[in-house]
């Protein structure tokens, strides 16, 4: 929930999740969306359908096609054009658009897609977990990851801010759980049209296709000019780190609400122990955390938000004064045994001198449901951590040993 | 914090219920959260929905172990399902049966109570759809929410005069609950 700005009931409506986001998108004026349904997405997309058979969002063409491959296809050319555009999707659908999203960041074409995480097949599951987006981290997209309905809205809205800024123009992934975010019914306060008009102005871009200046887009980089868009992309993302925490404190001034920027903490403050972690989750640990307070233990949360562009400064600083830090990541790189996440995290302090013993937990893969006694014992065995040292650096959880 | 778990079976609607449920609860003025039990539901399979109601915003997000109240649509699913399951020993299951509660052995110290919402929904609503009926029925036995919320919601989703059948229904559910004073 929004660590910043009163709570405002009278305005909230009980809506599901993937409603809640739909309504977001139409009051962000997209003027093409192009999506190919697959669950736990389906209700966005539908959503948005509705929404432009009934003529509620105007100037916005609905592009039907046979594969996630040709969704993001479409938006290539639309983007070029100057068009705002959506899409969302989710899992396959995601690892299928795998080349064109490299082309959408390379084109510099602030698509913005909701990503409504799910396990990647085989063996297949329908069910939550972050393989899917992590899988795509190196391929230019900023991804954000939303906490709950509220912010996933919230976010798609700060989402376009951030991709269409002339210092970024990068594409944005907004990433919500499935069904753990998209199917859930809450209390959400839909965007109002007004504030989002007056949060995000009309989409201006740099450079567009036009018969009558005629440019091309995505050609022939040979070795003496491809180093340099490469340059120019991580440029980019560098300031995206600014423009991400611009965005959510100018969304608090219009709308009054925040939850955090590139990152948020939750009673990190005198913490010995700091969880990190990513989505729906933090939600849990939260509560988890206000129990384990109750009883001395000295025990905070750093909630990441940007995933890509990496906030290590913003993390660095966060877990200066901590004793362990626990990083939870529903996501593995298969034959390194970690979350990214966790490895990302490591990674950027190795060069300071704060020797945090960090650890690691792969947790919830393909919607194994993650309770607030798994955290409980996760913060337990930090606890173990800070008398003895790290014995264990990175593990899974919850593995059902009696049916391996 | 309540929680609530709602036994169906798939096409009974046991989703709407929970739905409809934090819809009442929220203009009850409480927080309120529901979700089903997500799976790969089909026609007749065993399916559960859930619903939590606090008086502050929720962020817990797993699924619910030990409920304060169950309800069951379907009495043949306590054959196939451990309903009670986790179900606290202060709390309240409330089957959809025409028989008295003792007739069902259940493993729990809670409170059993029947509702005959089949036929109530057959009498007032021509079908046997259940999920709305139960709904007074909970909120008779439980107190945890006005059964003018429930009312109001069920209208809102189903208006004319289904809403107005089912809203009747939920009532008479209520009373009923509140004559056997549960």
């Amino acid at each position: 929930m929004a660590t910043k700005g009163k709570l405002e009931m009278e305005k909230m409506v009980v809506v599901e999740g993937s409603y809640a986001v739909a309504h977001a998108v139409k009051v962000c004026r997209p003027n093409v969306i192009s999506a190919y349904p697959i669950t736990p997405q389906t209700h966005i997309v539908e959503g948005l359908s509705q929404f432009i058979a009934d003529g509620e969002i105007q100037n916005c063409e609905y592009i039907n096609v046979e594969s996630e491959f040709s969704a993001l296809s479409a938006l290539v050319g639309s983007s070029a054009v100057g068009a705002r555009c959506y899409s969302a999707t989710t899992s396959q659908g995601l690892e299928l658009m795998h080349e064109v999203l490299f082309n959408v960041s390379g084109m510099r074409l602030p698509v913005v897609m909701t990503v409504v995480n799910r396990a990647v097949s085989a063996p297949i599951n329908i069910w939550n977990d972050h393989q899917d987006a992590i899988s795509q981290r190196d391929t230019g997209w900023i991804q954000l990851y939303a906490e709950d309905l509220q912010e996933a809205a919230d976010m798609t809205a700060q989402a376009f801010k951030i991709a269409e800024d002339k210092g970024v123009l990068m594409p944005a992934m907004v990433c919500m759980d499935g069904f753990i975010l998209s199917h859930v019914y809450e209390p959400v306060i839909l965007l109002e049209q007004e504030l989002t008009d007056e949060y995000l102005p009309a989409y201006e871009p740099l450079n567009t296709l036009d018969p009558k200046k005629p440019m091309s887009f995505g050609t022939l980089a040979d070795p003496n000019y491809y180093t340099e868009f490469r340059y120019l992309q991580q440029k980019a993302m560098e300031n995206a780190l600014k423009k991400i925490e611009d965005a959510a404190n100018e969304f608090y001034d219009v709308f009054g609400r925040y939850y955090g920027g590139l990152i948020d903490e939750y009673q990190t403050e005198d913490a010995d122990i700091i969880l990190m972690a990513m989505g729906s989750i933090v939600g849990t640990i939260k509560d988890t955390i206000d129990n384990l307070r109750q009883k001395g233990v000295k025990v905070g949360l750093l909630k990441v938000r940007s995933f890509r562009p990496f906030p290590a400064e913003a993390i660095k600083e966060a877990i200066k004064d901590a004793k362990v830090v626990v990083v939870l990541d529903k996501n593995i790189s298969l034959g390194l045994n970690e979350g990214a996440l966790f490895t990302e995290t490591k990674s950027c302090l190795y060069n300071t001198k704060n020797r945090v013993p960090v650890v690691g937990y792969m947790i919830g893969h393909g919607g194994r449901d993650i309770r607030m006694s798994t955290i409980e014992k996760i913060i337990s065995e930090a606890e173990e951590v800070m008398k003895t040292g790290i014995k264990l650096e990175s593990q899974f959880t919850d593995v059902r040993e009696e049916i391996l | 914090m309540k929680e609530i778990r709602i036994h169906g079976r798939g096409g009974q609607g046991s989703v709407t219920a929970a739905e409809l449920l934090a819809v009442a609860a929220f203009a009850d003025g409480k927080f309120s959260q529901a979700f089903p039990a997500f799976g790969v539901e089909r026609r007749g399979a065993p399916v559960q929905a859930f619903t939590r109601m606090d008086d502050t915003p929720i962020r817990l997000r797993s699924q619910i172990y030990e409920p304060d109240y169950v309800i069951v649509q379907d009495p043949t699913l306590i054959e196939v399902v451990d309903v009670a399951s986790g179900l606290k020993e202060d709390g309240i299951i409330i089957i959809n049966s025409e028989f008295e509660p003792s007739t069902f052995k259940l493993n729990t110290k809670a409170k059993v109570v029947t509702v005959n919402a089949t036929k109530i929904a057959l009498e007032i609503i021509g079908r046997p759809i259940v999920n709305t009926v139960l709904l007074g029925a909970f909120a008779g036995a439980t107190g945890n929410i006005r059964p003018e919320s429930i009312k109001e919601a069920v209208k809102e989703r189903f208006p004319g005069k289904v809403g107005e059948r089912n809203a009747e229904a939920i009532q008479q559910a209520y009373d009923m609950m509140k004559e056997a004073k549960v």
